[in-house]
């Protein structure tokens, strides 16, 4: 599946989309990822046929959707609010799709009964939609998609609506059952933890563009924007302005005095950057042996949140976040309310952003 | 003693108030079916099933049949069937006309839709012989059937515009989503979801068509005669109220196996759904 230029807008001064380009593998878990309004659904509805881009085309298996109607498509789509028919059962739901298609009887039962126990909600067959709890509903509203074999799965955040157990339960199931089907699932959510758990790719989207697309990882650790690093976990930015070009990395001058980053590409000295560092990468220490890079910073409030303690700290008039693990009660690494400390910043931890 | 009592004090409002102004004078009625007319308007002993049995066409002693009643019936029924599809065939389509539209242009139509009633029935249906006499169609039972359709079209328009309004449109992407044409997505995720207002306004237009007597003394002419002319005539001119009220009950009747075989229809859902 491919997206080549799509853009849209509604009215002049209102675009949703600019300039979308996207390439889904096959059998690809791929998610959109973004805040509300920063237009992951209206590309889903795109792909779903429900809307026309303004410019540009959508391709699946090669083939152009342009001026294809949604029941023609090799697409099915899991809708956010599920939109189960609420005059049918559980059983005529799922083989709604079939009926449609022509499916001859003997294998729609046969076809049904496979996928009501893919989604292990056949005990239901004959209950109506509203006899289900919320997770039995969203059982049966992917059934109904899987059951006619897409080449592509467009999921609109399927498991906004569940309560947080029930969501982290399902999240596994999903990606277990896109596995075992090998259907490429295409995943919209604002969530951006549901997005690491899940994906193969993700591309986090930010008023109506891609503001980087990669693995989960290379979002996470390599974040290439102030959005991408803020949107996805949290993030310490340090504003500073290059000082210095070595062989394998830079300095960077900041408020906080230099500091050494491994990652650099296409700096020149003199240009202002951003650093970014994950609030877990940030080492705190009592002693003062300065191996460089280090930040001088006072303990200002501490979140305990269970497993990890938050600290929030004051350093030259910019506050930093540094999460620990936390050991036990009283113990050498726990820091106290207004102690003096120093932060090492590891040079390979250190992103340079875009701009 | 006791237990009555108890009766009366376990009844909710609701039930007490059938009892008042529905039971007891249905019972009122039938109790009059059973005795003899004596003057004009005045009924009296012996208790009697003559009038039953004049009402299906038989005479006091079995010996003759005319089945007058029973055909005028059949004319009622079918008069307010096909007046009941055509309220179908019109209003259905306007009752999604109307909620497409935006919310003032919405509003202005229903307004329209009701403005009808600030005039007198009377009067509105009078001025359909001014419309169909030149055109030769007055006086007959097409006049009858058309002035019914257009008395009764607001009762069937106003429910299915509100199960309309309440339709969810999200349905039809979903069944376009699965295969569907925008055709067989319409009767597949809309139709159903206007069943309750459908019936009700079929109920609310076929009830009162059965029975109406003004539409078809106006504009059908002596001929064309039907049961609430028939019900209407004993209690007025004729003054024969005990067999007027005989044929009051054929008509109850009627419309109780209507609406039997119709909830049969349309199936248990959409009545549920109605009451």
């Amino acid at each position: 599946m491919s997206v080549q230029g799509v853009s849209k807008s509604f009215g002049p001064g209102s675009v949703v989309l600019d300039d979308i380009d996207l390439d889904i593998r096959r059998g690809e878990f791929f998610s959109l990822l973004g805040p509300s309004g920063c237009g992951k659904t209206t590309l889903l509805r795109i792909l779903a046929g429900f809307e026309q881009p303004t410019s540009g085309q959508v391709l699946i298996g090669g083939r152009d959707m342009g001026g294809v109607p949604p029941h023609l498509r090799p697409v099915n789509t899991v809708f956010q609010s599920y939109a189960l028919f609420p005059h049918l059962n559980v059983y005529d739901n799922v083989a709604f799709g079939l009926k449609m298609k022509g499916v001859p009887a003997a294998q729609q039962r046969e076809r049904v009964a496979r996928a009501l126990e893919t989604v292990r909600i056949q005990d239901f067959a004959k209950r109506r939609p509203d006899q289900l709890s919320g997770g039995q509903r969203q059982r049966v509203a992917l059934a109904r998609a899987i059951v006619l074999e897409p080449e592509v799965l467009l999921l609109d955040e399927p498991l906004s609506a569940l309560d947080l157990k029930l969501r982290k339960e399902l999240q596994v199931e999903l990606s277990n059952l896109q596995e075992t089907l090998g259907i490429t699932f295409v995943f919209v959510t604002h969530d951006q933890e549901e997005a690491l758990v899940m994906s193969d790719r993700i591309a986090v989207m930010n008023r109506g563009r891609v503001e980087q697309l990669g693995r989960a990882e290379e979002l996470y650790e390599r974040p290439r924007t102030a959005f991408v690093a803020g949107f996805l976990g949290s993030s310490n930015l340090i504003s500073g302005t290059v000082h210095e070009l070595t062989p394998g990395g830079a300095v960077i001058r900041t408020v906080h005095g230099p500091l050494t980053t491994r990652h650099v590409s296409g700096l020149r000295v003199g240009q202002e950057v951003v650093l970014s560092i994950r609030p877990e990468k940030l080492r705190m220490e009592r002693d003062d042996e300065t191996e460089g890079n280090e930040v001088r910073a006072r303990v200002d409030d501490i979140v305990y949140t269970g497993a990890e303690n938050q600290y929030l700290l004051q350093a030259s008039g910019q506050s930093l976040v540094a999460f620990q693990l936390n050991a036990d009660i009283g113990a050498d690494e726990d820091f106290d309310y207004d102690e003096e400390v120093a932060l090492y910043l590891p040079p390979e931890s250190l992103v340079v952003l875009d701009g | 003693m006791l237990t009555l009592r108890r009766f009366f004090a376990t009844l909710g409002p609701g039930t007490l108030w059938l009892l008042v102004f529905l039971v007891l004078p249905l019972l009122i009625v039938l109790g009059y079916s059973l005795l003899t007319r004596t003057d004009v308007g005045q009924v009296g002993l012996p208790v009697t099933l003559e009038n039953w049995q004049r009402v299906f066409g038989y005479d006091a002693l079995f010996e003759e049949f005319v089945p007058d009643n029973l055909l005028v019936l059949w004319r009622s029924v079918w008069v307010a069937g096909l007046s009941t599809l055509l309220c179908v065939a019109l209003g259905y389509p306007l009752a999604f006309y109307i909620a497409s539209q935006p919310q003032r242009r919405k509003n202005l139509l229903l307004l329209l839709l009701i403005i009808p009633f600030w005039t007198n029935f009377l009067i509105r249906v009078y001025a359909w012989i001014i419309i169909l006499r030149p055109l030769g169609l007055y006086p007959s039972t097409l006049a009858v059937l058309l002035g019914m359709t257009y008395a009764y079209l607001p009762f069937f328009v106003l429910p299915v515009y509100s199960s309309v309004e309440k339709v969810d449109w999200r349905l039809v992407e979903a069944a376009e989503d699965l295969g569907a044409t925008p055709v067989r997505a319409f009767w597949a995720a809309v139709f159903p979801q206007t069943l309750p207002g459908l019936v009700a306004g079929v109920i609310l237009t076929f009830v009162p068509a059965l029975g109406t007597f003004v539409v078809s003394d106006i504009l059908g002419g002596a001929k064309t005669a039907l049961v609430g002319n028939l019900i209407q005539n004993q209690f007025g001119q004729s003054g024969d109220w005990a067999y007027g009220s005989a044929l009051s009950f054929l008509l109850l009747g009627v419309v109780l196996l209507g609406l039997w075989l119709y909830a049969r229809a349309a199936g248990q859902r959409g009545l549920e759904e109605l009451v």
